[in-house]
This record gives C-alpha cells, sequence and structure tokens, in this order.
C-alpha cells in the first residue's frame, strides 16, 4: 500500500522555513474552571499536512473550534500568511479560507453531488436561474483535482460511500479556494479502502499547495499522510515530530505522557497540578 | 481501488470531456435494481398504476360511464382545490414540516372574497387580491413561530385551523352560506362559460410543451458543447413523446366535452410555476436543501428562517386560491369548512411521492396523488357508494403511500452509506 502512494512531494525534505500559513500563537482557553487551552503555539505551513493528535480531552477539538471560528479563544493571537487576524465566528474564517470539514460532513443527502458543492453559492445565469451547466463543468475540475471517482455527479449524496462523501465534504471547500483545511477524524468509521482513497485525496490538497490540518485517532492513518505531528496533552503541545524520524510508539508515549511526563517536569512546573 | 491508484494525475488538457471521463467512472455505479429504479426516476411507475388499474376497476363496474369526457372533465373540476391545497402543503412538507391549516385558511380566504364581494360590493378583482393577501398575512404569522420560535410546525398549524375556523364564523356573523352573485367570480370555476375557449384550451398546453421540448433539447446540445455527459438519445425522445401523447390527450379529451375548464389551467399554470421556482432557482434548491439536512444548509450561509417563513406564506397563499376555486365552483362560501379536504390535500401530495421527511418529490407527482383521490370519491360517486366507502378507501391508500415513504426512506438510507 505505501509504495503505492510515495509521490515526490512525500519524500521532499521541506524545512518549513519563513512565515507559516496560518500561525497560533499563545492560545488559551477556559470552561469555567477548566482549562481547556493553556498557551498553545500551532503552526501550520502552505503545502504540508500536520497532524494534530492527543488524547480524549487534549484540547484538540478546542484548539481546532479556535481556529474555526465556533470557539473563539480566551486570548491568544492567530496571523494568516503573517497577517495578525481575528476569529470571531464561523463566517469569518470562512471568508478567511479556513474551512473545516466536520465528521458529520454537513451534506444534504437528497441532493446531488453538484448541488452540494454549490450549496449556498450556487452561481445563476442572467435571468436568475441556475446555471447547472457551468457548475457541473466546476465540479468536475474540482473532483478530477482530488482525483475522486464517482459514479456520476448527478447522483445523490446519500448513495455515496463513506469515503466518495467526505471528498465531496472536502471539495466543497476547494471550492471555495480555501487556503487552509481542517479534517476533523476524516477516516472515522470508513473501511479500508475508502480510508485509502481519503488519504489519497489529503495528499493531493497538499500537492496544491494547501494547509492541511488532520485531527485524528487513527495513528496509523497519521504516520500514512501527515508530515509533521503535533502531540497535544491535557491543554498543552508537549510535543512536535517529524513523522520520518520517529516511531509511532513514540508519539503514543508523549499522547500518555509516559515519557515526556518526567520531561516536563525538568522543563518547570509552570502550571502546577491541573496538567500532571 | 485498483482503477483509483493506477489513475495518475496526468496533466491532460482540462477539458471538461476528459474531466468527466476521469471523475464520473460508470463502473463505480452499483447495478441498479428494479426496486432502486422503483425509488428513483421511475418512482411515479406504481402510483400510475394504481390510477390506471382504478381508473379500469369504475369502467367496468359503472358500466362504461367512468372514462368519458364529461365524467373526467367533471372530475378534474372536482380536484381543482384539492390538487391546489396539496401544492401548497408541498412547499412545506418539502421542509420536512406540515401545514394543517390549509383547508381552513383556504376557506377563510374564501370567506373574506366573499363578504367584501357579496356584503361590501367590492370588484372581484379588489375581493380577490385582499383575500389573497390575507392569506399571505397568515401564512406569514404561522412561519414566524415555526421559523423564529422553533415551535413544531404540527402544534403552530394545528391552532391556526381552530383559529381561523373560528374567525370564519365570526365573519360570516351567523350566516350558513354565503351566495357569491359576482360574475365574474363565479365564472372562474362555477358556471358554463368557465372553460377557456378552443384556441387558448389547444394553444396554451401546446405551446407549453413546444417550450418543454426546445428547452430539454438546448440543454442536449448546452450539455454535450460543454463536453458533459449526456442522456442516451432514446430517453430523450422516449421522455420528449411521454409528454406530447400525455398533454395532448389530455387537450383531445377536454376538447371533445366543453373545453379546458378554467380551475384547470389555473391549477397547471401554478404547478408550472412552482415547478420551475423549485427546480429551477436557487431558492427551490434551498428548500430541497433544508428539507434534506437543515444544519447542513445554515452552515452552507443558507438563511433557513427566511427560507421556512417564505414556506409557510407562499403554503396559506396558495391555499387561499384553492379557497378561491371551491368558493368559484360552488358560487357560495359556507361557514363548514369541507371536512376531508385537508387529508385528501396532503394525501394527494404524500400519495404523490412527496416524502413527510422532507427534500423528496415534485410538484408533478400531485396531480398523480390528486387524480387517485378524485377518482375514488368520483367513482364511487357513479356507483352510488357512499361517503363512508370512499373514505375508508381514502384511507387505505393514505396508510398505503406514508408506508411505501417511510420503506422507501428505511431502505435508501441502507443502502447509503
Amino acid at each position: 500500500m505505501a509504495d503505492n502512494f510515495t509521490s515526490p512531494v512525500a519524500e521532499m525534505q521541506q524545512p518549513y522555513t519563513g512565515e507559516p500559513r496560518l500561525r497560533l500563537k499563545g492560545i488559551n482557553k477556559s470552561f469555567g474552571a477548566v482549562r481547556a487551552l493553556t498557551d498553545v503555539d500551532f503552526e501550520v505551513y502552505a503545502g504540508e499536512v500536520v497532524g494534530l493528535v492527543g488524547d480524549n480531552g487534549a484540547g484538540k477539538s478546542t484548539l481546532i473550534k479556535a481556529i474555526s471560528g465556533v470557539g473563539p479563544p480566551d486570548s491568544g493571537e492567530i496571523f494568516l500568511e503573517g497577517q495578525p487576524v481575528k476569529i470571531t465566528g464561523p463566517q469569518v474564517s470562512t471568508h478567511l479560507g479556513i474551512e473545516t470539514v466536520y465528521q458529520d460532513l454537513a451534506l444534504c443527502d437528497n441532493l446531488d453531488v453538484v448541488a452540494n458543492l454549490f450549496l449556498g453559492r450556487e452561481e445563476r445565469s442572467p435571468i436568475r436561474s441556475l446555471s447547472e451547466i457551468h457548475m457541473e463543468q466546476r465540479t468536475l475540475q474540482v473532483l478530477r483535482s482530488l482525483d475522486v471517482k464517482i459514479p456520476s455527479v448527478r447522483t445523490p449524496v446519500m448513495s455515496l460511500s463513506g469515503g466518495q462523501r467526505q471528498s465531496i465534504a472536502v471539495a466543497k471547500s476547494l471550492l471555495r479556494n480555501a487556503k487552509v483545511v481542517l479534517l476533523d477524524e476524516p477516516t472515522a468509521a470508513l473501511g479500508v479502502a475508502q480510508t485509502r482513497q481519503v488519504l489519497h485525496m489529503i495528499r493531493r490538497l497538499r500537492d496544491q499547495g494547501l494547509a492541511v490540518v488532520v485531527i485524528s485517532h487513527n495513528l496509523a492513518d497519521v504516520f500514512e499522510v501527515v508530515d509533521r505531528v503535533i502531540v497535544l496533552r491535557l491543554g498543552k503541545r508537549v510535543a512536535t515530530f517529524d513523522v520520518k524520524s520517529i516511531t509511532p510508539e513514540r508519539v503514543v508515549s508523549a499522547i500518555t505522557g509516559a515519557e515526556f511526563g518526567a520531561l516536563m517536569e525538568a522543563n518547570g512546573n509552570d502550571t502546577a497540578g491541573g496538567t500532571e | 481501488m485498483s482503477e483509483m491508484i493506477n489513475e495518475k494525475a496526468t496533466a491532460g488538457p482540462p477539458t471538461s470531456a476528459v474531466e468527466a471521463a476521469s471523475v464520473e467512472v460508470p463502473s463505480y455505479m452499483p447495478r441498479q435494481t428494479l426496486g432502486q429504479l422503483l425509488r428513483g426516476d421511475l418512482g411515479f411507475l406504481p402510483v400510475l398504476l394504481t390510477l390506471v388499474l382504478i381508473a379500469i376497476y369504475f369502467q367496468i363496474t359503472s358500466g362504461g360511464f367512468f372514462l368519458v369526457p364529461g365524467n373526467l372533465s367533471n372530475l378534474v373540476n372536482q380536484i381543482a382545490t384539492i390538487a391546489m391545497d396539496s401544492l401548497a402543503v408541498t412547499l412545506v412538507l418539502l421542509l420536512g414540516e406540515i401545514d394543517l391549516s390549509v383547508a381552513s385558511v383556504g376557506t377563510l380566504g374564501a370567506v373574506v372574497m366573499g363578504i367584501l364581494s357579496a356584503r361590501l360590493g367590492y370588484p372581484a378583482w379588489a375581493a380577490i387580491t385582499i383575500a389573497i393577501v390575507a392569506g399571505a398575512l397568515v401564512g406569514f404569522i404561522n412561519g414566524l413561530f415555526i421559523a423564529i420560535l422553533r415551535i413544531p410546525s404540527f402544534i403552530v398549524t394545528l391552532a391556526a385551523l381552530i383559529g381561523y375556523e373560528g374567525l370564519l364564523l365570526y365573519l360570516l356573523n351567523g350566516q350558513a352560506t354565503l351566495i357569491i352573485n359576482d360574475p365574474a367570480i363565479n365564472g372562474i370555476a362555477g358556471s358554463s362559460s368557465s372553460f377557456l375557449p378552443w384556441y387558448l384550451g389547444i394553444g396554451l398546453p401546446t405551446l407549453a410543451v413546444v417550450l418543454y421540448i426546445g428547452g430539454i433539447l438546448l440543454d442536449q446540445v448546452n450539455r454535450r458543447r460543454a463536453g458533459l455527459r449526456t442522456k442516451p438519445f432514446w430517453q430523450l425522445i422516449a421522455q420528449i413523446v411521454a409528454v406530447v401523447v400525455v398533454v395532448e390527450g389530455a387537450v383531445t379529451l377536454f376538447e371533445n366535452y366543453h373545453g379546458v375548464p378554467n380551475s384547470t389551467a389555473i391549477l397547471f399554470l401554478f404547478i408550472l410555476l412552482f415547478w420551475l421556482i423549485l427546480t429551477k432557482t436557487g431558492f427551490g434548491r434551498h428548500i430541497y436543501a433544508v428539507g434534506g439536512n437543515a444544519e447542513a444548509a445554515r452552515r452552507a450561509g443558507i438563511n433557513v428562517v427566511a427560507i421556512r417563513i417564505t414556506a409557510f406564506t407562499l403554503c396559506s397563499t396558495l391555499a387561499v386560491v384553492g379557497g378561491i376555486l371551491a368558493a368559484s365552483r360552488e358560487t357560495a362560501v359556507a361557514s363548514q369548512i369541507e371536512p376531508t379536504l385537508l387529508l385528501q390535500a396532503i394525501g394527494a401530495a404524500v400519495i404523490g411521492g412527496i416524502s413527510l421527511f422532507g427534500g423528496r418529490g415534485s410538484v408533478w407527482s400531485i396531480i398523480l396523488g390528486a387524480l387517485i383521490i378524485g377518482s375514488l370519491v368520483n367513482g364511487l360517486a357513479l356507483l352510488n357508494g357512499t361517503q363512508a366507502a370512499a373514505e375508508m378507501l381514502e384511507g387505505a391508500v393514505l396508510l398505503l403511500a406514508v408506508t411505501v415513504d417511510a420503506v422507501v426512506r428505511r431502505a435508501q438510507a441502507r443502502s447509503g452509506r
């Protein structure tokens, strides 16, 4: 499986210097007395896939919500292509070119693929009717760029497989000229073949120069597709790895804290009790 | 899977034909079983078959009195109000909501028109316009409660059903039947002259058919030019032939009697209009989207609240049009609301294939559903059958239709994913 997928880009050792496509600095977020995120930094570069991993409650979703505007952070700075931005709501992040594909995909099962891709931003002819032909052409272009295969772009989304549905949801964000795409558990509940299909599509996103963030529990998937892994534990960023130079076991120990607990204490007990 | 991996990202010419070939892989389409076809494009066939069986049954048992131009002309006149209310309720059924107040609001509109015309002496156009505006207002109020306050539509429209029934009794002020004398209002559907002149009766449907054929041929040419997948030629021909046969057949039938009834012409005008709105405009697309997945529609930036309010407003407006047709046919408005009208309207929509769960169905199917219900009533009347028998049969047909809808939905949920 893996050798099928080794593309030149995957081999390329990118130094990732310069300004990240998206950078978060010192993000804090509390829910009442619970500190969900403590001073978290995060960055993703153009043409890079970052895996965001961590155990349940580590703060992955909170961080994603801070980026997507669903749950703005209490404090911290966000930079998009070096420019400071304030993401106060989902509309703002969409406007900035940050697209989030949630687990539930948000597709209308009864509508066909074209209708779903253009939902809410349909193209209209001069007499205000829908320009179906042009939308269908654009749909084919976008799906081709992702190397997606479906029976027909006029089939209702309901009859597509889980992997194809995931692809449609991602294609939707591409149509909006996204700069950053956040994927929440893209391979959860997918079969083996469909998972490969989705991972292949994630590579295509990266090859198009997008900054891609993948949140996943599945380390096998993470290792197959991402360039860097950022590990969150108990609301803090505890480790960053280049996937080529480490083993899944090291990531697991970072997630669970088996190895890095000692290291963090050595770094100083800045926030007592709560994190350990 | 192997096709996918072998397929290299060749930087070929970015023409749609190439894209279509590399994205749309027919082999990915599972072989369609008969059941899947019946759930998809041919979904209307079982309904059509039912209608044919009902027609044949009544034709035989009534001794040949059912399928004659006079009776059929009568039948379509009878179902105009049912079908109009059915079209009205379809707009909210597509959202996954329901409107129980259509019959009540329709009658209220007719009462408003009747009072303005018969008691206050308003001209017909003014009485009709004010009645329709009143209907729109009523629907708008329903919509406010449902869309903004998020009260279930079942409850809001149930309250509306009862409330407006009371209002119309109050407006009629104890009078049981208000006779309408305005010849213009009665001329819509209630008199022997309420048929289109032959040149319009033949000309308008034929014009519509010609435009329709021109439209699909133009679309076919444009799609081919754009390099998109086109329908097979035989399918196109079959589609055209079917439309021509159905429309011209119906016109011939009407012209063999008094002509195309005005009420039928009005009904088809509205169905045609709403078919265009629902399938060719962004608003229509958004109605289906909200009915399919309201949360997805909201996240896509669709103003779900506005869509819901608009749909309920249009629903009550169309219900008043239905009420006016009924009043015109009876040349009177009664304080008594037709008790079976509401269920017949919802029944016609559901029998025709409009899903009660939202997002599925075409407005054209309403005609089939209304014809089935109308045939049962009309046919049983020919057989000197009782109202009791008609209602029991209608109940059974409605239950069957809802069951089919639910089973199809479940089967689709299984075969999806």
